[in-house]
């Protein structure tokens, strides 16, 4: 054990950082779920990508830079330091990406990874159904093969990004209802072909920040299939694990949140007087950010010298869904009567900060829900990491 | 950066796994308890054959020549079998407070102490009591800026009887001069005690473990309504919560010992987080574990009580909550910057 960054990864956070300052819009992009702010984001990802910060952890001929895991935590670090907007494709950088390393032929590499890289390719996940949501194995769009084709049909939905983005990667249905989760196939679905409808579908925070996808007859080239027929799950699976594990959410984001909160908290301490659990409600939050970043130097480290992810990576899914909830529920109560009111439409919020506290504290809501809800993810460590019966 | 245990260091914490299992079985445990607690000389002479004394000893002086950070589990294995303190505070903490007794005491001391022929018992700043104090050669006591090296016939040794019986503790009432005081002596005492939270928070890992796992074996294996009572949500996620609490404290606690066996920056924080932490998986692991097993885990015949016992008798000890949770709005709320992301581990 050896807590120290090595030379090389101190030079790897140098050049991050002052890449970042030199590059980071001084003022926000507009919000990603309007057509303006998506357009907005797309060019910064083709900023990042020109300089090779997209998608660090991939092979250079990619479009990455071969970074390990910690080096990829470090350029979190700096990317939420520096306030530098959201990254509109994580789901095709961090959920796809993996999948396709591991299980894509080289040609679906070489087809799919550049262009994702640089922004041209905007990917949404295609998980969910009306009729599956938890119960995943049980969802129902059909991909009936036909030649060199699947044609799809069936309906997609809660589909993050789905409004604005070109593909989506998700499991569809080649076998019978009653196969559940052996009946299930990985496709890589373009978002312009023809029989694909995306209707928009209005969030808790008025945006539409995710979408239903209808499919009527569309022709989907067998190329374009992750691993083979059937094995979809299985595919999927290890893009879960991924996304539930380590790369969705890094521990950046809620340490910078952290930061604020105890800074919002040490301008009101007139607040301690009127509820002497806030600070308590502050301190736990803090902690619980520190210790998301401790367990995930952990598992990167044992990541970067062979080791595999497992079950435990349920964990994390609920730790920081948690902790997000705590973090926000805190500000706001902190900001009191003033919560409500966003700063800048509103002369009665005192903090400048308060309208994003309040965009937060919504967002963080959907945390316990999406990825797989934090009940879900309390069967699976109940069944697959302690070992308790189905 | 590299945040994992070298390959000697999981050797050797599986070998403690094994010779704990062997030894401390729950049965040995309720002799102990039977035989008023405590580490009797059998116990402690088979640690010292292990080399559980020198553990933390640098190998030109006969130890193992680990740090705290390499150490560590070897303590959680000790928390999973609820091993009676003294040999752990012999290990973890008299290789720091023996230098203060002087070249000569030391030299006196330590070789003793590696063999196990010496019994040191040392007094925790903030405790009551001493863990088998009448069985000690010498007692190095903490209180308030003064430390006390004390050996027969210079200290009063009166009983304190704790709700768990695996405890033997005494109050020790010096009857000489300390060896030490003032800052020197606030200092140590400063630093034993950063120690002793440590050792507390890795022993608290390896007890919440245990109680996990005995109230998974309980889940998988009673059965109501015709299955077994592990197959319903409601108890699957009593001990799903355990285990995340679990996981996200081990860290905390892996990287507090790294920060006490150097100078490295924020150790209040560091040290005070691993304890909270710590402590919180543990009581929720005996909350959550006694509830699974339901009536069953409130007998005195059920073997959960011997770890349960231990959680609740050494949350108050090392440093209570109050006080751990006191140094960290310290750290946080008055400092000049609040730590953020890249903070964790910058200028170590």
């Amino acid at each position: 054990m050896d807590l120290r960054y090595t030379a090389t990864e101190q030079a790897f956070r140098e050049e991050a950082r002052a890449w970042l300052a030199a590059h980071v819009p001084r003022d926000p992009l507009p919000s990603p779920d309007t057509a303006e702010g998506f357009a907005a984001h797309r060019l910064w990802e083709q900023r990042l990508a020109e300089a090779r910060w997209s998608a660090v952890t991939w092979p250079a001929q990619y479009g990455g830079r071969g970074a390990t895991l910690v080096e990829w935590l470090i350029f979190e670090e700096e990317y939420y330091r520096a306030g530098a907007p959201v990254r509109i494709n994580a789901n095709g950088l961090h959920l796809l990406a993996p999948t396709l390393l591991e299980h894509g032929t080289p040609e679906q590499k070489a087809r799919f990874l550049p262009p994702m890289a640089k922004g041209e390719e905007v990917w949404a996940q295609a998980w969910s159904e009306p009729e599956a949501g938890s119960d995943l194995a049980a969802l129902r769009c059909r991909a009936v093969r036909d030649g060199d084709h699947y044609v799809l049909s069936g309906q997609k939905t809660w589909s993050t990004r789905a409004a604005f983005a070109d593909w989506c990667f998700g499991l569809f249905r080649t076998g019978s209802l009653g196969e559940r989760h052996r009946g299930l196939t990985f496709l890589l679905v373009s978002l312009r072909s023809p029989g694909v409808r995306v209707r928009p579908i209005r969030q808790l925070d008025g945006r539409a920040g995710f979408a239903e996808i209808f499919f009527d007859e569309v022709k989907v080239p067998v190329s374009q299939r992750v691993g083979e027929e059937g094995e979809g799950w299985k595919v999927a699976m290890a893009t879960a694990g991924f996304e539930r594990g380590l790369l969705l959410r890094s521990p950046a984001r809620f340490q910078e949140r952290a930061r604020r909160l105890v800074e919002l908290w040490r301008r009101r301490r007139d607040q301690l007087a009127r509820d002497p659990h806030l600070e308590d409600a502050v301190v736990q939050a803090w902690l619980d950010a520190e210790a998301y970043c401790l367990a995930t130097y952990h598992t990167a480290c044992r990541l970067d010298r062979g080791g595999v992810i497992g079950p435990e990576a349920s964990t994390n899914k609920i730790f920081w869904s948690e902790l997000d909830l705590l973090l926000c529920d805190a500000a706001l109560r902190i900001l009191g009567p003033a919560a409500e009111f966003p700063a800048g439409k509103e002369v009665l919020a005192k903090e400048a900060d308060s309208g994003r506290w309040l965009e937060e504290f919504l967002f963080a809501q959907a945390g316990p829900i999406y990825a797989g809800t934090n009940e879900i993810q309390r069967n699976i460590i109940a069944e697959r990491l302690l070992g308790l019966p189905r | 950066m590299d945040f994992t245990f070298s390959e000697d260091e999981c050797l050797l914490r599986d070998a403690a796994r094994e010779f704990f299992a062997t030894e401390m079985t729950a049965d040995r445990l309720r002799r102990i308890w039977e035989e008023g607690g405590g580490c009797d000389d059998r116990l402690w002479s088979a640690l010292a054959e292990l080399g559980l004394p020198g553990i933390l000893v640098p190998e030109e002086q006969g130890g193992l020549g680990l740090d705290e950070a390499g150490a560590v589990r070897v303590v959680e294995e000790a928390g999973y079998v609820a091993l009676p303190e003294s040999p752990l505070h012999a290990a973890w903490l008299a290789p720091f407070l023996l230098p203060t007794l002087g070249e000569e005491g030391r030299a006196r001391w330590l070789p003793r102490l590696l063999s196990g022929e010496a019994r040191i018992a040392v007094g925790i700043p903030g405790d009551l009591a001493v863990e088998d104090a009448d069985r000690a050669h010498l007692v190095l006591l903490s209180e308030g800026d003064a430390l006390f090296a004390l050996t027969a016939g210079s200290f009063r040794c009166e009983p304190r009887t704790s709700f768990d019986p695996g405890r033997r503790a005494f109050a020790v009432t010096p009857s000489i001069d300390p060896v030490c005081i003032g800052a020197e002596g606030a200092r140590i005492a400063a630093e034993l005690l950063d120690r002793a939270a440590v050792l507390a928070a890795a022993y608290e890992l390896g007890l919440a473990r245990r109680i996990l796992d005995l109230a998974v074996e309980h889940a998988r294996q009673r059965c109501q309504f015709g299955r077994p009572v592990g197959s319903f949500q409601a108890v699957k996620h009593l001990l799903a919560d355990v285990a995340v609490r679990l996981q996200f404290a081990r860290p905390v606690v892996y990287r507090a010992a790294w920060v006490v066996a150097r100078e490295a920056p924020r150790r209040a924080l560091a040290v005070s987080h691993a304890r909270l932490a710590a402590g919180q998986a543990a009581r929720l692991a005996a909350r959550n574990g006694l509830q699974v097993f339901g009536a069953m885990g409130y007998t005195w015949e059920c073997d959960l009580q011997l770890y349960l016992k231990r959680v609740w008798s050494l949350a108050g000890r090392c440093g209570d909550e109050a006080l751990h949770r006191r140094r960290v709005r310290q750290a946080l709320l008055v400092g000049d910057t609040v730590p953020g992301a890249g903070d964790t581990f910058a200028e170590n």
